[in-house]
C-alpha cells in the first residue's frame, strides 16, 4: 500500500494521532522534572492505548484499562504523591546525570527490541481476521470461565495474597505503637 | 443518513439533553431549596418564578475574568474542568431514553458508564494541586480519597444488577425489568428491580452516588466553613462554570443510571411496548427528575457528615452490605 492510500483512510488518521498520543505522553512520563506531569503523562499514554483497543474492537479491554488504571492507579499514584510532596513547578533533583540516562536507554532500548523480536518472530506472518464489530463482554467472561478458568483463579489467589501481604506490611497493632 | 450527519445529531442531542437537565436541576435546586427554608428564591429573572435565572447566572459567570492564580500550574489548572466535564458528558452518550432513543446502545453500557464517569476523580484531584492554595489540595485530597471509597460499592452495587439482568448493556437491563416478575392467571405482572430484589443495591447505589457527586451529606471536599470551596476555590468565571455543571449534570447522570438500574428505565408497569415506544423518553425523565428531587431534599435536610464517619460508612457498611448483596442476588439467579 503506498503512503497515499494509507494517508487517505480516516481511520489511519485515528491511528496516528492514538499513536503519537501514546508516544508523547510516554516520553513526557520519563522526561518531565514535574512527578504530576509524568502521571498525568501516563494518562495520556494509557487513555491512547485504550483508543487503540477501540480501534480493533476490543471494547472491554479498552474500557477495563479506563477503569483500572486511569480511574483507580493514576489517581492512588497522584493522592500518594500529592499526600507526602508534590511541589509545583520544576525540581532540579529529579534529573539523573548522563551515565545513568545513557544506561537506562540502553537497558529500555534492548527490552523493547527483544519483545518486538519475540512478537515478531512468533506472530510475524501470521495473518489475524479482524471481527466483524466489537467483541462481546459475554463471550470473554465465558471463555474466562471455562478455558481459562485455572489462571483466571490463580490470578485471583495471587491478587488475594497481595492484599494480605499489603495489609500485614503497613498494619502496627496498637501494642506496638505504644512501646 | 450519512455518518457524519447523524454523528452531529448524535453529539447534539447528547449535549442538549446534558445542558437541558443540568439546567432544569439548577432551577430546581434554587427553589426547591429556598421553599424548603420558607423562602421564595429566584422571582425577577425571566418574569415569572425566575424561570430564567440559571441562563442568567450561566451568562454572569461568562462575563467574569479567567483568573488563573500567580504561581499556579497553567496547563493542568486550565485543563481540569474540561477533564472533570469529559467524565460527566461521557456518561451520557449510553443513556437510553425509549427502546430506540439513544445514543450509542453499548454492549457494556454500565461498564463504560462507571469508568468514563471514574475520569471525573483525575480532574478533581488535577485542580485540587495546580491551585497553589493549600485549601484546594486538600480539598482535592478529600474529594480523592472520598471518591475512591464510595467508587467500589458504587459499582459492586451495578455488579448485582448485571448478575440479575444477565447482562452489561444498559438497554439489555431494562429490558430484562420487562420480563415478567409474577403472574396472577393471564396477567403478567412486571416490576422493576426496586421491588424485586434489589432494594439494598438501591440504596446503597443513592448514598455512594451521593457521596460521589460530593453532594451534602458528602460535601467534606467542599466544606465552606472550613476549605473556603475546595478544590474549586481558585476557579473563576467559566471554568468555575463547568465545574459547577459538572455538579449538576453529574445529578443528572446517575439519577438516570440508578432510574435504568432500578426503576425500570423508560418501562411503567402496565404500560404496552408500543406505549413505551411513545411515552418512554417522558418516562424516563420524569424519574430521573424525581430522583434528583430526592437529591436535592436530602441536601437541604441533612448535616455534614465528618470526614472519619464518611469513611467509615463507605468501608465498614456499604461495601460489605454491597458484597453481601452480590452474594444474595448469585444465589437467587442460580437457585431460581
Amino acid at each position: 500500500m503506498s503512503f497515499g492510500d494509507w494517508i487517505g483512510q480516516l481511520e489511519n488518521w485515528i491511528f496516528a494521532i492514538l499513536a503519537v498520543g501514546t508516544l508523547s505522553g510516554a516520553f513526557l512520563v520519563v522526561h518531565s522534572r514535574n512527578v504530576i506531569h509524568s502521571a498525568l503523562g501516563l494518562v495520556l499514554t494509557l487513555g491512547s492505548s485504550a483508543g487503540l483497543f477501540l480501534m480493533l474492537g476490543a471494547e472491554f479491554v479498552a474500557w477495563t484499562l479506563v477503569m483500572v488504571y486511569i480511574g483507580a492507579v493514576i489517581v492512588l499514584f497522584l493522592f500518594g504523591i500529592m499526600i507526602t510532596r508534590a511541589p509545583l513547578g520544576y525540581e532540579s533533583d529529579l534529573s539523573h546525570p548522563m551515565s545513568v540516562k545513557v544506561t537506562a536507554a540502553i537497558v529500555s532500548g534492548s527490552m523493547f527490541a527483544l519483545i518486538g523480536w519475540a512478537f515478531l518472530d512468533a506472530f510475524g506472518s501470521v495473518e489475524f481476521p479482524v471481527a466483524e464489530g466489537p467483541t462481546r463482554t459475554a463471550d470473554i467472561g465465558i471463555s474466562m470461565f471455562t478455558n481459562y478458568v485455572i489462571p483466571f483463579e490463580v490470578m485471583s489467589f495471587l491478587l488475594l495474597a497481595a492484599l494480605v501481604g499489603g495489609i500485614v506490611l503497613a498494619r502496627q497493632d496498637p501494642e506496638e505503637v505504644d512501646e | 443518513m450519512s455518518f457524519a450527519v447523524l454523528l452531529t445529531v448524535k453529539v447534539l442531542a447528547v449535549l442538549g439533553l446534558m445542558l437541558g437537565g443540568a439546567l432544569v436541576v439548577i432551577y430546581a435546586e434554587l427553589k426547591v431549596g429556598a421553599h424548603m427554608q420558607n423562602r421564595i428564591g429566584p422571582y425577577f429573572a425571566g418574569g415569572r418564578f425566575g424561570w430564567a435565572q440559571p441562563f442568567a447566572d450561566a451568562l454572569k459567570f461568562m462575563q467574569k475574568e479567567d483568573l488563573v492564580p500567580d504561581g499556579a500550574d497553567d496547563r493542568v489548572y486550565k485543563l481540569a474542568p474540561y477533564v472533570v466535564l469529559m467524565g460527566t458528558i461521557g456518561v451520557f452518550v449510553v443513556l437510553p431514553l425509549s427502546p430506540r432513543f439513544v445514543a450509542r446502545d453499548l454492549d457494556l453500557g454500565a461498564f463504560y458508564a462507571l469508568a468514563i464517569s471514574s475520569l471525573t476523580t483525575l480532574g478533581v484531584l488535577m485542580a485540587g494541586w495546580s491551585s497553589n492554595n493549600k485549601y484546594s489540595l486538600i480539598g482535592g485530597l478529600r474529594a480523592a480519597a472520598q471518591l475512591i471509597a464510595y467508587e467500589l460499592p458504587l459499582v459492586l452495587a451495578v455488579v448485582a444488577v448485571a448478575i440479575q439482568a444477565g447482562t452489561l448493556s444498559i438497554s439489555g437491563i431494562i429490558e430484562a425489568q420487562a420480563a415478567p416478575a409474577f403472574s396472577i392467571g393471564e396477567l403478567n405482572v412486571a416490576l422493576p428491580y426496586i421491588l424485586t430484589g434489589q432494594i439494598i443495591g438501591f440504596a446503597i447505589f443513592v448514598v455512594a452516588s451521593l457521596a460521589e457527586l460530593s453532594r451534602i451529606p458528602f460535601d467534606m471536599p467542599i466544606a465552606e466553613s472550613e476549605l473556603t470551596m475546595g478544590f474549586v476555590t481558585e476557579y473563576s468565571s467559566i471554568r468555575f462554570a463547568m465545574f459547577f455543571l459538572a455538579e449538576y449534570a453529574g445529578m443528572v447522570s446517575m439519577s438516570a443510571l440508578a432510574t435504568a438500574f432500578y426503576l425500570g428505565g423508560y418501562q411503567l408497569p402496565g404500560l404496552s411496548a408500543t406505549a413505551v415506544e411513545v411515552l418512554g423518553p417522558v418516562i424516563f425523565i420524569s424519574k430521573v427528575f424525581l430522583l434528583s428531587f430526592l437529591f436535592i431534599w436530602l441536601r437541604w435536610t441533612l448535616p455534614r457528615f465528618r470526614e472519619d464517619q464518611l469513611q467509615s460508612l463507605a468501608w465498614r457498611w456499604l461495601i460489605p452490605a454491597a458484597l453481601l448483596n452480590i452474594a444474595i442476588t448469585a444465589t437467587f439467579k442460580v437457585v431460581f
